[in-house]
């Protein structure tokens, strides 16, 4: 599918912009892309680097088994390969916790961590994505937002009578999203595992 | 409770950054050795995701600059029309999944031209809010540990998003349509 994707974006793109008689706009948009892609990698150095810090810290004060604990049954539910103290489990938790608070910022080296450990716990293939780490992303990017702190500020520059209006119909839409990822996870996950005989 | 929210949204990140070195120090943990330990592979970690990255902004960038994407939107718009999909919010659609800034670009755009209390601006606020830009995580997070197999992460994924932006389209019709 992201094969598909991928090449179905440059070879449309290629096509468009030769009938459109601006071939010159591939190269320049190409180089572009590769530039900010860089910049991206490079700038979130710094912020992996910190936050991997203070989550090391949470997990020898305690605090990640504390939450763990806390929520044990649904992380179960839906991590069944992660052991309940496993450092996945708080990378987890802080992921989704930044997400719903829309704190993107903090979001992404969690996220990141998280990956990493869910690679540590990878049995199978290491080019291959794991069962948890398919629902870790389908909650991920469907996850419920309590605070778009974003589109609220952008709202407020342009004078809305009522910026935070749009939170409750941000919590429904992305609770519908959410329960529809978990039913998704497994629906793809059994459908995948019957064909391509892989758990 | 506007201002409640940005309050909140302001002391998060200290809060954490105040009350976890500062258990970790009363249950006897090393502070900062601990925290340069575990700091130690942030390098390696961000520095991984690049040619995952570079691969998918360049595949990004050739179809957007290139006028495919207006194609694509002029494809699709009579059969949004129907729905009660507004024409204006196609391009935010599909760039939602791709590409967070191009999308917050576009959703600002609207909001400024139509108005943050119009139907358009708060269902363009509602699907800004509610996505995420889906193919850009899974290629970070995925790039960042070397896995190029993603098996039906995308399908779920994708399921979610569709599920999401029709339930925006049906809330903001149902309360303010």
């Amino acid at each position: 599918m992201v094969n598909v994707i991928w090449l179905g974006m440059i070879v449309f793109g290629i096509l468009a912009a030769a009938a459109g008689g601006n071939i010159e706009v591939v190269t320049k948009a190409a180089l572009e892309g590769a530039g900010s892609a860089v910049k991206i990698s490079i700038g979130l150095i710094a912020i992996i680097t910190f936050w991997l810090g203070i989550m090391k810290l949470a997990e020898e004060a305690g605090i990640i088994s504390f939450l763990s604990r806390a929520i044990a049954p649904l992380m179960k539910f839906l991590f069944p390969e992660i052991p309940g103290n496993h450092p996945a489990m708080g990378a987890i938790i802080m992921n989704i916790s930044a997400n719903v608070l829309g704190l993107g910022n903090a979001a992404t080296p969690m996220g990141l961590i998280a990956m990493q450990e869910m690679q540590k716990l990878n049995s199978g293939d290491p080019r291959t994505a794991s069962n948890s780490m398919c629902t870790f992303l389908a909650l991920n990017t469907s996850c419920i937002t309590i605070i778009p702190t974003t589109i609220i500020g952008i709202r407020v520059v342009h004078g809305s009578a009522d910026p935070t209006e749009v939170v409750g119909t941000t919590i429904f839409a992305t609770a519908c999203g959410m329960t529809v990822a978990v039913i998704a996870d497994r629906l793809f996950r059994s459908i995948f595992t019957r064909h391509r005989g892989r758990s | 409770m506007y201002a409640i929210i940005s309050e909140l949204s302001r002391w998060a990140i200290p809060v954490i950054l105040l009350v976890i070195p500062l258990t970790a120090m009363i249950r006897g943990v090393k502070v900062f050795e601990t925290f340069v330990q575990g700091a130690e592979d942030g390098f390696a970690t961000a520095i991984k995701t690049i040619p995952y990255l570079v691969a998918m902004m360049v595949s990004i960038n050739v179809f957007r600059a290139s006028g495919a994407m207006e194609m694509l939107v002029g494809a699709l718009s009579p059969y949004l029309d129907i729905i009660g999909f507004p024409a204006e919010l196609i391009p935010h659609a599909i760039m939602r999944p791709l590409s967070g800034g191009a999308a917050l670009g576009i959703a600002s755009n609207i909001i400024a031209s139509h108005g943050p209390d119009s139907y358009i601006g708060r269902l363009v606020s509602t699907m800004q809010g509610t996505s995420d830009t889906t193919f850009y995580v899974l290629t970070l997070y995925f790039g960042s540990v070397g896995i190029y197999r993603y098996r039906y992460a995308i399908y779920s994924g994708l399921a979610a998003d569709f599920t999401t932006l029709a339930a925006s389209i049906y809330i903001i019709n149902r309360l303010y349509g």
